[in-house]
Order: C-alpha cells, then sequence, then structure tokens
C-alpha cells in the first residue's frame, strides 16, 4: 500500500464516519429494495448492472409481486444476477434466456418472467432467440443491458460494439468493412407486431434511472394484460473494459453510445390497447 | 381409457406423452420425427391443455424444456439426430442443474445430415455424454411400438425420481412402422409443485434458483461428486434387460433397439438348425446392464454383438463381458437394416472361420 492510497483510505475512513452520524432514520430517503438482497455485488464500480438490477427489484416490491415472479439471468457479467435477487431464479444458457423464458412462462403463464441480457448474449449468440420470442408476442419482459462490449470474457467486441470502438479484438477500431455494424436490434423488434412495448433507456445520471425505472414499472403492468412482449433496452456502460472511470464512462455514454443509440420509446401501445 | 389401436411409433410415443400427463413438448421437425410435434399439435392441447410449442430451432426446444423443467412440470422434446446434436450444450445444462426431463431421439443414419434411414449412430452420444462435462443421461432403448409407448411413463418416472433428463433412444424403423399397441389409461396432469421449483418465491421459503454455474473448483468438484453418486445408484437400481432363449444358449446374440427383435429371428432360425442361440437385449443403454451380461457370458462360447453403427455398443458389451467370451462384432451403417439371415450368416461365418 503505497502513501497516496494510505491518505485515501484515511479520508475513506473519516467519510465513513460522518455518513454512519448522517444515516439516522428521520434523514433516510432511500432504501434498499426488500428483494433486493443484502450482499455486496461482484459489479466494477460504477456499472450499468448494479442500478439495473436495484430498479427491477424495487419495481417487483412497488408491485407486491415477489412471490409470482420468476427472472433468468443470462451468460455474462449479470450470471450471477440471481445472487442479488431475493426471487425465483434460473440462469440460462449463453443466449437463450428467452427460450427459457418461453418454456417457463407458458407452463405458468399467471406469473411475470423477466430475462435480463447483455448485448453479446441477447445481440449475438442470442439473436435468433429473441427475434423469434418477440415474434410470438412471448408475455415476457426482456430487460437487454447494451454496454457495447463483451464484459465478461475481458472486453472483446459486441455486435452493439460503435464504428472505430476498440476493443480487445477490434483493437484498430471496429472497422465496419470488416466487422459489420453495430447492430439496432431493439429497432428491429419493434417491427415485430409480436412486441408490445419497446423502449431505449439509460441508466447514467439520475433523471434517466428514473426514465428507466417507469419503463420496467409500465412493462411489468402490461405483462398481466398478455398483449405481447416488453423490451426494454438500456444503453449502459461498462468502465473496466472501456478503461476509464465511471464518470468518465457515463460521459461516453452520452458523447457516443447515445447518438448511435438514442432513447425514447421505439413502439407504445395505444390507450386502447392497454385497456384492461 | 385402455385401447388397443394400431400406430406408428410415433404416433404411440407421443399419444403415450399426453396419456402420461406430460405439462409440455418444445419440438422442432425433423424427419424421422415429425409425427410426434404433428400428433401433438393435433390431440394434446384440446384433450388435456398440454403445451405444444413449434420452437425456431432445436437450440430454443431444448433451452424451452429447460426453462420449463425448472418449474417442476413434466416437460420433453423429441427429435432426430442432426437436432440432438444441436441440443447438447442444453442437455448438459439440464444434467447439471438436475431437471427431469425427456428427450427423445429418432436415430437415422448419420454423419452429418446423413440419411432419414433408421440407424444407431448415436449410442455413443446418447449413452457417453454428448455435451461437455461428466454427466449422464438415463437411456432407454425400446424395440417396438408398444415399447415406443410404454417407455414415456416411466421415463417421466425415472426423470423425476432422480430428477436427471432421460433420454428415449429409438431409430427410424421404430419410429414410422405401425404395429398394434396397448395404450395404457390416461393419467391426470399434476398439480403437485416441486420443492425445488422456479414458480415465485413465496414468502415462507429460501428462493430457488436453478443453475449449472459453481465457479469455485471446490464447489464445483462436490457438484460433480453429488451427480456420480447418484449415477452409481442409478446404476445400482435402474439396469433394465432382456433375455431370450439364453438358458441353453451357446451363442449369445447382443443388440438393442430394431436390431435385437431381428436378432430374435435369426437366433429362432439358427435354433430351427441346431444352433443354440440366444438373444440379449438391453432396455437400458445407461445403466448398462453390465452384471447379467458378464454373468452370462460364463456360459457362451463366445458373443456377436450386432448393430446399426460402425460398433459403439460393442464397447460397453466388451467392458462387460471382461473377456470371459470373445466378442465378435457386425454392423451396418448409412441407414442399411441387417436382416436375420444376414445375421445367421455372419454367425455361420464366425463358426467355419473356426470359431465354435
Ligand atoms: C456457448 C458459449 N459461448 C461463449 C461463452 C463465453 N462468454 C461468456 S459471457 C460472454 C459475453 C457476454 O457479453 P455480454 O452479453 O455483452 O454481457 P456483459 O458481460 O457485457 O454484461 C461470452 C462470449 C459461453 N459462456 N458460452
Ligand atoms: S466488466 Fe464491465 S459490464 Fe462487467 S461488471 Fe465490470 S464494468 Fe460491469
Amino acid at each position: 500500500m503505497n502513501e497516496r492510497t494510505m491518505l485515501s483510505e484515511e479520508r475513506h475512513f473519516e467519510n465513513m464516519i460522518q455518513a454512519e452520524s448522517i444515516c439516522t432514520a428521520e434523514n433516510l430517503v432511500y432504501e434498499r429494495p426488500g428483494t433486493l438482497l443484502d450482499v455486496t455485488m461482484h459489479y466494477c464500480p460504477g456499472c450499468g448492472h448494479g442500478v439495473a438490477h436495484r430498479l427491477l427489484m424495487e419495481v417487483v416490491d412497488e408491485l407486491g409481486i415477489q412471490s409470482q415472479t420468476i427472472g433468468i439471468a443470462p451468460v455474462g457479467c449479470s450470471v450471477f444476477a440471481y445472487n442479488y435477487m431475493n426471487i425465483d431464479m434460473q440462469e440460462a444458457a449463453h443466449g437463450r434466456a428467452t427460450a427459457a423464458a418461453t418454456g417457463i412462462k407458458r407452463v405458468l403463464p399467471e406469473k411475470y418472467v423477466f430475462t435480463y441480457q447483455g448485448d453479446g448474449d441477447l445481440a449475438a449468440i442470442g439473436t435468433g432467440e429473441t427475434i423469434h420470442t418477440c415474434n410470438r408476442g412471448e408475455n415476457i419482459l426482456i430487460v437487454f443491458i447494451n454496454n457495447g462490449v463483451y464484459g465478461m470474457t475481458g472486453g472483446q467486441m459486441a455486435p452493439t460494439t460503435l464504428p472505430g470502438m476498440k476493443t480487445t479484438t477490434s483493437p484498430y477500431g471496429r472497422d465496419v468493412k470488416v466487422q459489420g455494424y453495430p447492430l439496432k436490434i431493439a429497432d428491429i423488434v419493434a417491427t415485430l407486431p409480436g412486441s408490445f412495448y419497446v423502449t431505449r433507456q439509460a441508466v447514467h445520471t439520475p433523471a434517466y434511472v428514473r426514465k428507466a425505472k417507469k419503463a420496467m414499472l409500465k412493462s411489468f403492468q402490461y405483462q398481466k394484460l398478455g398483449k405481447g412482449t416488453c423490451f426494454i433496452e438500456i444503453v449502459s456502460n461498462c468502465p473496466s473494459n472501456w478503461k476509464m472511470t465511471p464518470v468518465e464512462s457515463n460521459r461516453w455514454v452520452k458523447e457516443h453510445m447515445l447518438p448511435y443509440y438514442p432513447l425514447g420509446d421505439l413502439k407504445v401501445p395505444s390507450e386502447k390497447e392497454t385497456a384492461q | 381409457m385402455k385401447e388397443l389401436r394400431l400406430m406408428k411409433g410415433n404416433e404411440a410415443l407421443a399419444e403415450a406423452a399426453i396419456r402420461s400427463g406430460c405439462d409440455a413438448y418444445f419440438g422442432y421437425p425433423i424427419t424421422p420425427q415429425s409425427e410426434v410435434l404433428e400428433y401433438l399439435s393435433k390431440f394434446a392441447n384440446m384433450r388435456t391443455g398440454m403445451v405444444v410449442l413449434q420452437a425456431e430451432s432445436e437450440v430454443a426446444s431444448i433451452n424451452m424444456v429447460y426453462g420449463a423443467a425448472g418449474t417442476g412440470k413434466r416437460v420433453m422434446t423429441s427429435s432426430s439426430s442432426p437436432g440432438i446434436s444441436l441440443m447438447q450444450e442444453g442437455i448438459s445444462y439440464i444434467a447439471c442443474a438436475e431437471l427431469p426431463c425427456l428427450i427423445v431421439n429418432v436415430n437415422r443414419g448419420g454423419p452429418g445430415l446423413g440419411t432419414i434411414q433408421p440407424a444407431q449412430g448415436d449410442y455413443f452420444q446418447a449413452v457417453k455424454g454428448g455435451g461437455h462435462g461428466d454427466y449422464r443421461l438415463i437411456v432407454l432403448a425400446p424395440a417396438s411400438v408398444q415399447e415406443m409407448s410404454d417407455f414415456v411413463p416411466l421415463a417421466f418416472d425415472l426423470a423425476f425420481k432422480w430428477r436427471n433428463p432421460v433420454m428415449i433412444l429409438s431409430d427410424g424403423a421404430l419410429g414410422q412402422m405401425m404395429e398394434k399397441v396397448d395404450l395404457f389409461e390416461e393419467q391426470p396432469r399434476r398439480t403437485a409443485v416441486e420443492p425445488w421449483a422456479t414458480v415465485g418465491k413465496p414468502k415462507d421459503r429460501e428462493r430457488n434458483i436453478i443453475t449449472s454455474l459453481f465457479i469455485e473448483p471446490q464447489k464445483m468438484e462436490e457438484v460433480n461428486l453429488k451427480l456420480q453418486a447418484k449415477y452409481r445408484e442409478i446404476e445400482k437400481t435402474e439396469v433394465r434387460y432382456e433375455t431370450v432363449d439364453c438358458e441353453d444358449a451357446e451363442y449369445l446374440l447382443t443388440a438393442y433397439g430394431l436390431v435385437a427383435r431381428i436378432c430374435h429371428k435369426a437366433a429362432q432360425i439358427g435354433r430351427e438348425q441346431g444352433i443354440k442361440i440366444g438373444v440379449f437385449r438391453p432396455k437400458t443403454l445407461y445403466p448398462f446392464p453390465s452384471a447379467a451380461l458378464n454373468e452370462l457370458s460364463r456360459r457362451v462360447k463366445w458373443i456377436l454383438d450386432v448393430e446399426m453403427n460402425a460398433g459403439q455398443m460393442v464397447e460397453d458389451v466388451r467392458l462387460a463381458v471382461e473377456g470371459n467370451a470373445r466378442v465378435e462384432f457386425h454392423g451396418r451403417m448409412g441407414g442399411i437394416v441387417p436382416t436375420p439371415e444376414e445375421i445367421l450368416g455372419k454367425l455361420k461365418e464366425k463358426l467355419s472361420g473356426g470359431l465354435s
């Protein structure tokens, strides 16, 4: 441990003491949702996965549907999602989360079913399952975390990697002539008659976090209607593999990811369609 | 209601699935087993409410099976050789996560796209693993349309008893041929909820997790040891086989599935000519009836193993026999079915070649 880290350790300790004196019942404005387990997450500091997990569990709590919800974790950094969510969960093979979700939902049509998948999982190896699940209009929620890289395997190029973006397998920047174009899979899903609600959200600022949560809330409510697939893309970050600090990575989301993946609804049901 | 009907093997299997209270079927068309999906699509949902879904691929089918099996329901898929190859990753996950389900392989000739004619080239794949990692399927090998029906409820019972995927390894001839079949009485679909199933976590139990990921080596080894212990138990208790005319046999034919029936005929003709032939047929390919075969091998002069492949089960036969008797092999490939005369001819050839 060098001097600099020692200093920052001390400061950290002071901060903690300060934080403890602030953390009193009357000051409490923000709590851990009951269905989010009180364990340390394995995600890197500043990673969007943790925020998205929290939002999902907040919504499950607010709707009071813990006992009726089954989640599916993918293969990717969020493979351990079931360690954090206090609900029944399955871990599916790489890319096959929506197939597993289909299996669950078909035999338990009354339950709420969601998948949580990265871009490699959902938009590369699992493209077929993604398209066909949405095309069948399976009554599930798909949460799609687009961070432009393969996080878990160490930062390789993803189907969503931006043109010119450097990854370990596009070390000179993604050359679209050789490696093809970033796939806007949410746009494709929105064209399918089976999809009911398709939206692109982000979690890099508090305002967007709140919007993303609203989208999740709506999606669970829509699921009860049984009218098709809800699909939420969350444009996220991967500070570790982007080789940035969390703050830099959030700025990068805004400056580079969002121009290519503009936020907003891609498909919204009409009022008539959402009437019970 | 019990019923006697003339049916194709594939149809008998599908009918048996409905009758055994199967909750869901996920599959993809491929010859020579498409009748399973077709029959179920026509009758299953309307009769019992069973879910029948044509998936976009065998990869999707097996992962739908994974999801639905994780809810503790009676779930199945069926396919033929190339489709079963595509399912292997999913089967490995299912075996590791210890999910009960039924997988049917109506074996056709390979390798590659091969032929749609019957074959037994998938024995290794079914019995030795097929997918990655150390796992086993319980493998049942029917030899008649009757068994195409009877083995379905048996497969579901074994799958739930052991929380293990069960495979029915059939072939294109058994799937396509018509025979009379005594259909068992229809059982209602189960309503019981398995304690391990992911059906939504009530307040008063811990959450259930279906996974095959155990990232710490110690934990992964523990899981493996638990699986292996289960397989040893299965080997002790679930062996099934049939012997025909083995009491006084001097020569033994070993074969499974359709070929065993052809061997019966060969043995019968042989006996008419004064050659004492018996037939040993494993009904469970895993667990393999090694002990029974070993016992039998001490009493015969030698053994001819017959298969519709280049020699796969013969390896297990030799392991079981432990050198007690010489084991010869005769195989046909590419969708060719051996005739009784051909098999008897092979046996006589060995006899006249000095093997007595
Ligand atoms: C069949 C198969 N192929 C490859 C892998 C290796 N693998 C694990 S995670 C992963 C990529 C995950 O990336 P992404 O879906 O973008 O999720 P992230 O880690 O970025 O959250 C790959 C290729 C695997 N586990 N299984
Ligand atoms: S590698 Fe990237 S996606 Fe994975 S936890 Fe770290 S920051 Fe998040």
